[in-house]
């Protein structure tokens, strides 16, 4: 999403402005060369780095941090062409601005976007301390280097560290061309640094959005209608009003907010608030409705995706034919830190403080409530615990900058577990109808796979981006893909791999029944048709490698594979199950392979595939959000669970090694583990699950 | 309203407020130390917990008259003891988005208190009740591991 945010010169020097002396790059600023020349007296700040007279580099965070690590990864990508020494980099949080093109975190994209540009910033100011030095020393500049935050003069051995060379530095002009380093010289790319930010996270001092507090800062709480779409009839507020601590009721879009002084205050006046709703259409709305909605659609002809041959015709003419319907349910995002947004706001200003994947969303929200010009509205990103797709809506801003409309002062508005998971952005629900047919040899023939869900999610059941999403990666002679969709009340939204968690469970579950039809090994089966998909087939075969695919496994314990591609990245997993008589499934193992070309943290891609395959297993084993009388009716933990140690794999990463340019790892691994897991179970049971969340009681025994 | 006196993590406080307030709100917005976090409010998640008197306790579903005359300690106040399973956590770069961590080590230095040495299965037991949507388990069991020789 993109924002229209404008922003003076001088306001950005305002916002940017830090302490001390500094070198100053105006790098990808239209207006760079004024700020260089205005560099020897001031020392104004640039984009991306500054450094101090003390030799302190401090780089601009200008994504959000919610446990991907970008907090370290981003700046390692600087930090190598800086040649900074490692341990004298500190990181601050950049504000939503322009200056730093899109700041949206989603899309597993902030190192692939953020490679080149982040390369270049450090290069540059590498090569602007190197001419500072040798212009200091009065040598040949083709004598110095830089080295771990100083530069050496090779003849002499002299040095001198970056701090003491920051003032002439930033009289130098900025080089327009730079060069890049070699990347078998790289000493920070491919390491596994720590996270820079991994004391304050363990130790209480990092402020969440819901730590975030101001002097004279008010809490307030919403109570909001339990049914999509309805709204408030009436309310008496005699008795909130009498709560110690509560010092305002205000209607809001969203429902009634009660504003007190702290968050006890808050919630204990919003538990004695009486509120009538006008329930409106859809109180009657169940999932049975919504389940049936999706299927009676997946009949009907849908948009075309890709036609190849005529798989209808293919299809008749097949010896062996399949047909199945798989069905995914709604999921909440469940982040621990449930949603919350700080927003200050008056007639001539709109300052808000956010735990955000979009800041650019909360300021045009903010925008479009208070009609404040752009520069009027300031929009702070905080650390958050837990992104997933959630935060990408600003559902949550417009909250609190509608309650802070109506009060003096800052205010916090935060959500309850219960009014997290029933008002949330859900990962839409989706049916899929799969034809498929096999020639006489067991070769696949035909293929036709019909995605329906509902409307408000778009492109989040059909032909989601960046590499296959419904588009399959196996040679198929006919292939007829196509999405419909209905229209349902329940809000929809990104979750961690968008349609790639639907499709892939779809497809991942679908070519493994073709392969068992035509008595093939599932993973041969693959192989054979992957060819042209070289990354994809790369990890297919390094997963079933580590895995030891087709060895002997402890008893009861059996094999499941699974590959998907998407956000240009590639993930295959070999998931290990034992189902017990009961129908209990346990994990005992996912081994995965994955393919996101350079890596710059290797540990960090390996806690990514950690936290895509947890919370794929999570969507399997548990995840559901479902409505009975136009309700979400689940409400905390207990009915909307979450893995937990007990039930949580060995989970063994392995990164094939690659030149290509990084791409993303925070989402691939989720697609291939719910169908790893299932075609496990398969295996296991000769039962095929087609709908999750896993039903013990269709694996039961006797 | 009640006098409500308790030591936390060593400083005496001493607050005239509603006994019934949960002693999470009291200790993240009377008393300011945020480390302490709200995620499920009703017990099930972990992590809200802090030390009272040494033992586990979820702060969310605690009245702050509970802990009258007691000894409350949090993320801040452990961390200010140097316990070895913070540089545990650090070493094993256990955190993702962070948010459950301070739960997570605050239940985890309390079973390290009761049992030195921990098997995989009496980390599970105790850990299975705190939970991290990010994935970071097995990072968790990692870290006590390395905690407990070290403790």
């Amino acid at each position: 999403m993109g924002t229209k945010l404008t922003i003076s010169r001088g306001e950005f020097l305002k916002l940017s402005a830090t302490t001390g002396a500094g070198l100053v790059l105006g790098l990808y600023l239209p207006w760079k060369n004024q700020l260089a020349a205005q560099a020897d007296q001031t020392f104004k700040p640039n984009v991306w780095v500054s450094i101090d007279t003390s030799g302190t580099v401090t780089i601009v965070m200008h994504r959000s941090e919610f446990g991907q690590k970008v907090w370290t990864s981003l700046p390692m990508i600087l930090a190598e062409e800086l040649e900074a020494d490692w341990s004298r980099v500190q990181v601050v949080q950049g504000d939503l601005n322009p200056v730093y093109g899109g700041q949206s975190t989603g899309g597993s994209a902030s190192v692939r976007t953020s490679y080149d540009k982040l390369r270049k910033a450090g290069a540059a100011a590498r090569e602007m301390l190197i001419s500072a030095a040798a212009q200091t020393w009065n040598v040949d500049r083709g004598e110095c280097r830089a080295e771990s935050g100083a530069v050496i003069h090779s003849p002499t051995g002299r040095k001198l560290g970056y701090g003491e060379l920051v003032e002439t530095a930033a009289t130098l002009p900025i080089p327009e061309e730079v060069p890049l380093k070699d990347p078998k010289d790289f000493k920070i790319i491919g390491k596994s640094l720590k996270s820079l930010d991994g004391a304050a996270k363990i130790d209480g001092s990092v402020i969440y959005g819901l730590d975030f507090k101001l002097p004279g800062m008010l809490t307030a709480a919403v109570a909001r209608c339990p049914v999509f779409g309805g709204t408030v009839a009436s309310y008496d507020d005699s008795k909130a009003r009498t709560v110690p601590g509560v010092r305002h009721i205000v209607p809001i879009s969203s429902g009634v907010a009660v504003v007190a002084d702290d968050t006890w205050s808050a919630l204990e006046g919003r538990k004695a608030l009486k509120v009538t709703w006008n329930e409106g259409a859809h109180a009657r709305l169940s999932s049975e409705d919504i389940s049936r909605t999706l299927r009676e659609a997946a009949e009907k002809d849908g948009r075309s995706l890709r036609v190849a041959g005529d798989a209808e015709a293919a299809l008749a003419q097949a010896e062996t034919k399949l047909e199945v319907g798989y069905e995914v349910p709604y999921l909440d995002h469940a982040t621990m830190e449930p949603m919350n947004c700080t927003a200050q706001v008056d007639k001539s200003s709109c300052e808000i403080w956010v735990p955000t994947q979009n800041p650019a969303a909360a300021h045009n929200a903010a925008q479009e409530i208070t009609g404040l010009p752009d520069e009027a509205i300031k929009v702070h990103t905080l650390r958050m615990g837990g992104g997933f797709g959630r935060r990408l809506a600003n559902d949550y801003a417009r909250d609190a900058v509608e309650v802070a409309q109506a009060v003096t002062g800052p205010v916090k508005v935060l959500r309850t577990r219960d009014e997290d998971i029933q008002h949330g952005i859900y990962r839409p629900a989706s049916y899929h109808h799969l034809k498929g047919g096999l020639d006489r040899k067991g070769n696949p023939l035909a293929w036709i796979h019909r995605a329906s869900g509902p409307a408000n999610a778009g492109f989040m059941i059909g032909p989601d981006s960046a590499t296959y999403g419904i588009d399959l990666p196996y040679t198929i002679p006919n292939i007829h893909t196509s999405d419909i969709t209905s229209e349902l009340p329940v809000p929809a939204g990104p979750w961690r791999s968008v349609a790639n968690t639907q499709l892939a469970f779809a497809n991942e579950s679908f070519i493994d029944e073709l392969a068992h039809a035509a008595r093939k090994d599932p993973y041969e089966f693959r192989r054979a048709y992957i060819k042209d998909h070289p990354r994809l087939l790369g990890v297919l075969e390094l997963a079933a490698e580590k895995a030891g695919w087709g060895r002997r496994l402890p008893k009861g314990r059996y094999q499941g594979i699974a590959a998907h591609g998407c956000f240009r990245s590639y993930a295959a997993i070999v998931a290990e199950v034992s189902v017990d008589r009961r129908g209990r499934v346990t994990v005992h193992k996912m081994v995965c392979a994955v393919d996101c070309g350079i890596v710059i943290n290797p540990d960090g891609v390996r806690s990514q595939v950690e936290g895509g395959i947890t919370l794929g297993l999570t969507a399997a084993l548990h995840g559901a959000i479902t409505l009975e009388k136009g309700r979400v009716q689940q409400s905390n933990f207990h009915n909307y669970k979450l893995l937990t140690m007990r039930e949580s794999p060995v989970i063994e990463t392995y990164i094939v090694p690659s030149a290509q340019p990084p791409t993303g790892i925070g989402e691939p691994p989720v697609p291939p583990t719910p169908p790893a897991v299932t075609n496990a179970i398969y295996a296991a049971t000769g039962i095929r699950i087609r709908r999750l969340p896993i039903d013990p009681k269709e694996l039961q025994k006797g | 309203m009640a006098q409500i006196s308790f030591i936390i993590n060593g400083q005496r406080k001493s607050l005239d407020m509603d006994p019934d307030v949960r002693l999470l709100w009291v200790i993240r917005d009377s008393l300011g130390l945020t480390g302490t976090k709200y995620s499920c409010g009703m017990s099930l998640c972990g992590a809200c917990t802090v030390h009272v008197d040494g033992d586990p306790v979820r702060s969310c579903v605690t009245a702050v008259s509970d802990v009258d005359g007691r000894e409350v300690t949090t993320i801040e106040g452990l961390a200010e003891q140097n316990h070895p399973i913070h540089q545990a956590w650090i070493e094993e770069e256990v955190s993702q988005c962070g948010y459950c961590q301070p739960g997570q080590i605050m239940t985890a230095a309390a079973l390290l208190a009761k049992n030195p040495k921990p098997s995989d299965k009496d980390i599970d037991q105790t850990m299975s009740r705190a939970l991290c949507r990010c994935g970071t388990y097995q990072r968790i069991r990692r870290a006590i591991h390395r905690a407990a020789g070290e403790v």
